[in-house]
């Protein structure tokens, strides 16, 4: 083509990336990929290999780490690990801020590995990927700097299991890596299998960077040798991935006492009311389904649209979709790259050809003649029943209905089992504020999408996972207290001897949707003191009782929308009320245990005012992100929480469990103390006198084993907190993997019910779910 | 662009007769003012300025098809003096280097013979200096009027002013828009001022200067956009170039979203000129890529798309000889305007 010709067409034509660096640090590592264990490379072996999903090109063979070299790499994270926590967190930060220069140093080569080796736009991980990676280097030797003075008491906990996805490999190596390494840990990092290689570009800067053998492991290999490293005896485990395996993973490690990360699937609500700006909305659509080619965990992938405007809305946005340039992805003037692998885009194909419903817009852009690429489709007019909706596709196609009201599509929007991410477009700043808390999501952007920073926490909620990455909030998961705590060992109930307390019988009945209630199974246990003197009877509550707990509990979901001085009213309310029985109350806890209850009764009041107190001041953050705006992390209930209460003390556990739950806006449904259950019982009346509304608070009575698997498989519950001294956390951690709730479980350990550690931060994290909320401004 | 409706409308037997202005759309015949459409405009700066910063990562031209690029741009520049200081000589040199704005060498060795700018651009009083210079070329002279840049003289004067320019022989209008009309909200004294200037420009194309720089917002920028082509105007314009902030691709952004809604509504093509700022070839190839990507290749001709630039030939001259010569150039080595 001449240059005169090229004048008449105005045709962009070709703008190579070059990837002669990078195939020579290939080359000159004899293309093999090789798992780094203490600080040495190898065994290479050729098991099986990365290819580049736009030519079909090999770029390395890859070990596959059996279950013994995952196991080495653990021994020796392990053994490296108390010299690197050692180092303290000035330290640490020195080698963190090194890795962060040396990424800087490295961009070009990093980038451009990326890209062969995953498919993705150069122009992405040359201006998205790899600078945010860099930034959470920098972002994290900060936190190292500053661990010891802003988090006292605190410590690393030891060996860290992290697998990442093939999505954005340097990017989540580096939000795992980061905040393990500041807070002192050790990794074995396993990267997925179709993307091995910027992994070992990053080991390389690493060491060069001054990290001691041991420090960073990564083994490579498939799913087995990720399934061998959850097996492995680490002390957390985080994975970035699917639904499924995130599942299984939790499933896996039910029981075994270590902290969990999830970070998995989504199918994000985009949504568009007829006052936003409609270019701009259709131009964020390409950022959130067309961006890495919607292999996005949380892409924008289900559009909302206000029936109004939605004609309209779609036909620009077909307009926008048939001007973007699919081909090269080392090429600098293209939008849409190559699909990671071809196993990607059959399953792409599949769930696209299966579907019957809506019209079908498939961007009238050229595709290359070869390699795994799928142009970007826009199916409208498609039920929230239809597969399309529901399924993650993980590739880009948008599918899209519309909506009528702003609480229509509040309600499309959150009928998912998803929760990860959500965009709001409105030109109205009302609207857009009233909806972003409304949305079941980690993340909501306003008039934005996948807006990402080190400073802001990133996670979900429901099917999508659990924690967060980025910021304090995610350094937290690296961090537990520096005191080990005793072992707890089962609490039995006394036994009777026939005598009889009172002259008049007294059975207590269960608490549900603040009435008293019969059992439904009809059956009652007797409790006695000390003696064996018989005290009464408490309604042995079953999987029947549980839900209609729960179903009370999710009816009284106004409780959330209080305000925090409306709950601190109400604490303090049932502290007063408390206060008047104090004599009743201390009496019943030594009748049940033999113990003076006068303390107890004292600390449960002291321990409600702390939770009246912390109701409205339990703050989010307003974190400084870079872009002219504000990303807000906000403190927002976490739903239901079903708790079992701790039998070492049978009203200050009660009190300790459900007071933060309630401070927070979040509802309760408790199972009592088994042993020692009547003063929970007799609390029914304190909550009745209290103004406290019907289904905040319900307690059930009876065994916390069979009550265990009900509560935590729950669908409908989303969280459980166990402090039984019964052996339940395997159960509630296996089972909580139904809805991937979150689960906080004592794990056979004590807890000092009576001092500063039965109170404070840890519970009121629990209670609250950490939702950012990104407001970029400008007029 | 031409006022005569007999240009000659050639497919390409040189590269001359492709850039001369040429009717190929019919002209904006402009329509009622729609105060609906004006008031429902809704422009968020935050997102249009994250499309506009990501944009020159995402469009890349590279060998050939930038200097292909380079050219289009050269043949789409208003070649502008608006000096107090200007002289017919400045004029004439200014004139010389719009017939050969680049050495014929390297034009010969990119087989871009012939290459001119779109246009001259010049006060009142220099219109008979460049239509004289220009005989024969093709190419328009056009006119800043309606007391430029502040458009705050009478406005019986600024209409007469026009039809002076015309009278003496400009092809196109650069008219300056009042701004305290949009920044009070007075559609309707716009629209009528506008429509006003157009009817006066008779034959000549009109573009109407907005300023942005002076008004405030992008929803401002969007809805005179509107308000402006409502009542005819042939093209808009960013900038006078004296404003302290001329064109902008937020800015740009803006317009061209205007001028595509515009299209959608009344199938009529507006053209887009941004003026002041755009200095660098790199910039110019990022506002090709822009018009390319918003509006479509049919902009990417002088009748639709014009760059209102002084210095921004040299750099792209520069550019054109290192393509040829491999190596970077110097000013010295290309004829000054």
């Amino acid at each position: 083509m001449t240059i005169k010709q090229i004048f008449e067409t105005m045709e962009y034509g070709p703008a190579p990336e070059s990837t002669a660096e990078a195939m020579a640090w290939l080359e000159a590592r004899g293309h093999s990929a090789a798992p780094f264990i203490n600080g040495d490379w190898g065994p290479a072996r050729d098991d099986f290999e990365s290819r580049n999903p736009a030519t079909g090109e090999r770029l390395a063979g890859i070990t596959r780490c059996t279950a013994d070299e995952v196991a080495r790499a653990v021994d020796h994270a392990r053994a490296a690990q108390p010299a690197w926590e050692a180092l303290g967190g000035h330290g640490r930060a020195r080698i963190l801020y090194a890795i962060a220069r040396g990424m800087q140093r490295n961009s070009r080569l990093l980038a451009v590995m990326e890209s062969l080796d995953n498919g993705k736009p150069i122009r992405e991980s040359r201006d998205i990927d790899v600078p945010l990676a860099i930034r959470h280097f920098y972002f994290h030797a900060g936190l190292a700097q500053l661990l010891e003075s802003e988090q006292p008491g605190m410590r690393a906990h030891g060996v860290c299991g992290q697998i990442i996805p093939w999505n954005f490999p340097l990017l989540m190596l580096a939000w795992k890596v980061a905040p393990a390494l500041a807070a002192g840990n050790t990794v074995v990092i396993k990267p997925a299998e179709y993307t091995t290689l910027s992994a070992l570009v990053f080991a390389e800067i690493a060491q060069a960077a001054g990290v001691p053998p041991g420090v960073l492991n990564i083994v490579t290999g498939e799913g087995e040798t990720g399934a061998a490293l959850v097996d492995q005896p680490v002390d957390k485990i985080a994975f970035t991935g699917s639904t499924e395996v995130g599942r299984h993973i939790r499933k896996a490690t039910a029981g075994r006492g270590i902290p969990l990360t999830l970070e998995l699937g989504g199918k994000s609500p985009y949504i568009v009311f007829d006052d936003a700006d409609l270019d701009s909305a259709v131009e964020g659509l390409v950022d959130a389904i067309w961006f890495n080619q919607g292999q996005v965990c949380c892409a924008g992938s289900r559009l909302l649209v206000q029936e109004g405007i939605a004609e309209d809305f779609h036909t620009r946005l077909r307009a926008r979709m048939d001007k973007l340039r699919i081909g090269d992805p080392l090429d600098k003037c293209i939008d849409v790259g190559a699909i990671v692998d071809p196993v990607q885009l059959d399953r792409i194909h599949s769930l696209v050809a299966a579907n019957t419903e809506g019209q079908t817009h498939v961007a009238a852009c050229a595709l290359p003649n070869q390699g795994c690429f799928y142009p970007p489709t826009l199916i409208t007019g498609l039920s929230p029943a239809s597969p399309l909706m529901q399924e993650e596709i993980f590739g880009p196609v948008l599918v899209a209905t519309t909506f009528r009201t702003p609480s229509e599509a509040v309600a499309l929007a959150n009928d998912t089992r998803y929760g990860l991410a959500a965009s709001v477009w409105s030109e109205n700043i009302n609207l857009a504020l009233d909806i972003a808390p409304k949305l079941a999501a980690g993340v909501v952007w306003v008039n934005g999408t996948n807006m990402f920073d080190a400073a802001a926490p990133f996670g979900g909620v429901r099917e999508s996972g659990f924690g967060r990455e980025g910021g304090w909030e995610g350094l937290a998961a690296y961090l537990r207290p520096a005191v080990d705590p005793a072992s707890l060992a089962p609490i039995p109930a006394h036994k009777g001897n026939g005598a009889t307390a009172g002259p008049l019988d007294r059975t207590a009945k269960l608490y549900i949707g603040g009435k008293q209630a019969r059992p439904d199974g009809g059956y009652s246990k007797a409790v006695f003191g000390p003696s064996g003197v018989r005290l009464g009877e408490v309604g042995l509550a079953n999987r029947k009782d549980i839900r209609n707990a729960v179903e009370a509990a999710q009816a009284a979901k106004a409780w959330s929308r209080t305000t925090g001085h409306l709950r601190a009213q109400i604490l303090y309310y049932i502290a007063e009320n408390l206060s008047a029985r104090a004599g009743e109350f201390a009496a019943r806890i030594e009748s049940m245990t033999g113990q003076d209850g006068a303390e107890e009764v004292d600390l449960s009041i002291r321990r409600l005012f702390t939770y009246a107190a912390w109701a409205d001041k339990f703050d989010g953050q307003a974190h400084g992100v870079p872009i002219r705006g504000v990303a807000l992390a906000m403190r927002e209930p976490t739903g239901v929480i079903g708790v079992f209460c701790a039998d070492e003390a049978p009203l200050l556990g009660l009190v300790s469990a459900f007071a933060p739950a309630i401070a927070m806006g979040s509802r309760v449904v408790a199972v009592a103390n088994e042993p020692f259950p009547l003063a929970a019982t007799d609390f029914y009346q304190v909550l009745e006198t209290s103004d406290v509304p019907a289904g905040v608070v319900n307690i059930l009575t009876g065994s916390h084993i069979e009550l265990a698997a009900p509560l935590a498989g729950h669908h409908d519950v989303d969280a459980v907190w166990s402090f039984s001294s019964s052996d339940i956390s395997a159960t509630v951690e296996d089972l909580s993997a139904n809805n991937l709730k979150r689960s906080w479980v004592n794990n056979a350990r004590a807890r000092d019910w009576h001092g500063p550690e039965g109170e404070g931060r840890p519970f009121l994290d629990a209670a609250t779910e950490v939702k950012t909320i990104w407001i970029p401004y400008g007029e | 662009m031409a006022r005569t409706q007999t240009a000659p409308d050639k497919s390409g037997s040189t590269t001359t007769d492709n850039q001369l202005p040429q009717l190929h759309e019919p002209r904006n015949p402009g329509m009622p003012l729609d105060l609906d459409w004006v008031a429902n405009v809704r422009v968020n700066t935050s997102a249009v300025e994250r499309r506009a910063a990501t944009l020159p990562g995402r469009r890349s031209v590279k060998k050939d098809w930038q200097a292909a690029w380079l050219c289009k741009a050269v043949s789409l520049i208003d070649l502008t003096t608006l000096s107090g200081d200007d002289t017919a000589g400045r004029v004439q040199r200014l004139c010389a280097k719009a017939r050969q704005p680049v050495s014929p060498d390297i034009l010969s060795a990119i087989g871009m013979e012939g290459l001119t700018t779109g246009a001259v651009c010049v006060y009142h009083e220099m219109v008979p200096v460049a239509v004289e210079a220009l005989k024969g070329s093709g190419i328009p002279v056009a006119a800043v009027s309606t007391g430029f840049p502040a458009g705050l003289s009478p406005f019986r004067l600024r209409v007469e002013e026009i039809r002076e320019s015309v009278a003496a022989g400009a092809d196109e209008i650069d008219i300056v828009i009042s701004r305290r009309h949009v920044l009070t909200r007075n559609w309707q004294a716009l629209y009528d001022e506008m429509a006003e200037f157009r009817a006066a420009c008779g034959d000549a194309h009109v573009k109407a200067i907005l300023a942005t720089g002076e008004l405030g917002t992008l929803r401002n920028v969007a809805r005179a956009s509107l308000v402006c082509m409502m009542a005819g105007a042939d093209f808009i314009k960013t900038s006078t170039g004296k404003e302290s902030v001329n064109a902008t691709l937020p800015v740009t952004l803006t317009m061209l979203r205007a001028i595509r809604e515009y299209e959608d509504k009344t199938g009529i093509k507006v053209g887009y000129k941004p003026a002041g700022g755009i200095s660098k070839a790199k910039d110019a190839l990022v506002y090709l890529a822009l018009v390319k990507d918003e509006l479509g290749d049919r902009w990417l001709r002088p009748d639709l798309f014009r760059f209102g630039a002084s210095s921004l030939l040299g750099d792209i001259e520069r550019q054109l000889d290192h393509h040829v010569t491999g190596a970077y150039s110097a000013g010295w080595r290309h004829a000054m305007a």
